[in-house]
């Protein structure tokens, strides 16, 4: 808790949910789950680097049920991530502010993010599972 | 040396180019351009994962081998565990309160993401040379 007892701004509960609220904290929520993932990247590289058979086991573990889910999951995020990102990014040059521009462009980040992980997905299904 | 009457601060203090919250510009922009290089980096990623999808180990291994892949892919690995430090860093800043707990965490993230950058940048390096 905080050592000083100032006032806070008012919690999150008494906001009706919108859709820039939800960009928002997934954003965050993302972020977090991507800088969990690195581990994931730097976990292939070293397997390759191991040689075949542990690089086998590392195929094995992503192959596998919840590995095919964390890396949905992960793909979901960096897509969802990226998008969002340039959305950010785009506002940080001062355009798109307006509130229909700002609701516009939240919703845009959401749907194209669940397009593109949706492409790379019918990608990886229809060449035959994962690993 | 011309002074601005206005500028209240330091000369010393301007040059070393530091504004009111010491080095947030810094972070700022850095956190942005990091966000940039990985909107290139992390599609060649996604792009370079799905065209090995069905590889063999030593298709892989040869893929990641090639000059200009294991280029990008180091560039990749430093400048995602940059981007994630300091975007962790922000989250932490935000919502942990206790000042021990923070720094605690703030220095934990930073080993970790040399770690885990060094790590990836060894095992790429490992392949790439062929040791």
């Amino acid at each position: 808790m905080a050592d000083t007892r100032r006032p806070l701004s008012p919690h999150l509960q008494i906001y009706k949910w919108q859709v820039q609220m939800v960009t928002s904290i997934l954003h965050r929520a993302t972020g977090i789950a991507l800088a969990v993932g690195t581990l994931l990247v730097v976990w292939g590289l070293l397997s390759l680097a191991a040689g075949e058979a542990v690089f086998d086991q590392f195929k094995i573990c992503i192959g596998s049920a919840p590995g095919m889910m964390l890396l949905f999951g992960w793909s979901w995020a960096l897509f969802y991530h990226l998008c969002n990102g340039i959305r950010h990014l785009l506002q940080d040059t001062g355009a798109g502010y307006a509130i229909p521009q700002f609701v516009r462009s939240s919703w845009l980040s959401v749907v194209v993010s669940l397009v593109l992980v949706a492409i790379v997905w019918a990608c990886v299904l229809t060449s035959g599972g994962a690993a | 040396m011309s002074t601005n009457a206005k500028d209240l601060r330091h000369p010393l203090k301007r040059a070393r180019g530091f504004g009111s919250a010491q080095s947030g510009v810094g972070h700022w922009w850095t956190q942005r351009v990091s966000a940039a290089a990985l909107v290139l980096l992390s599609l060649w990623f996604v792009f370079t994962v799905l065209s090995l999808l069905h590889a063999d180990y030593s298709t892989a291994k040869a893929a990641v081998a090639k000059p200009w892949n294991a280029l990008l892919l180091i560039l990749f690995v430093v400048t995602m565990f940059w981007h994630a430090v300091l975007g962790l860093q922000v989250v932490i800043e935000d919502y942990v309160h206790t000042r021990w707990k923070e720094v605690v965490l703030l220095v934990a993230i930073k080993f970790l993401a040399v770690l885990g950058a060094l790590a990836g940048v060894l095992a790429v390096l490992r392949i790439a040379l062929g040791v």
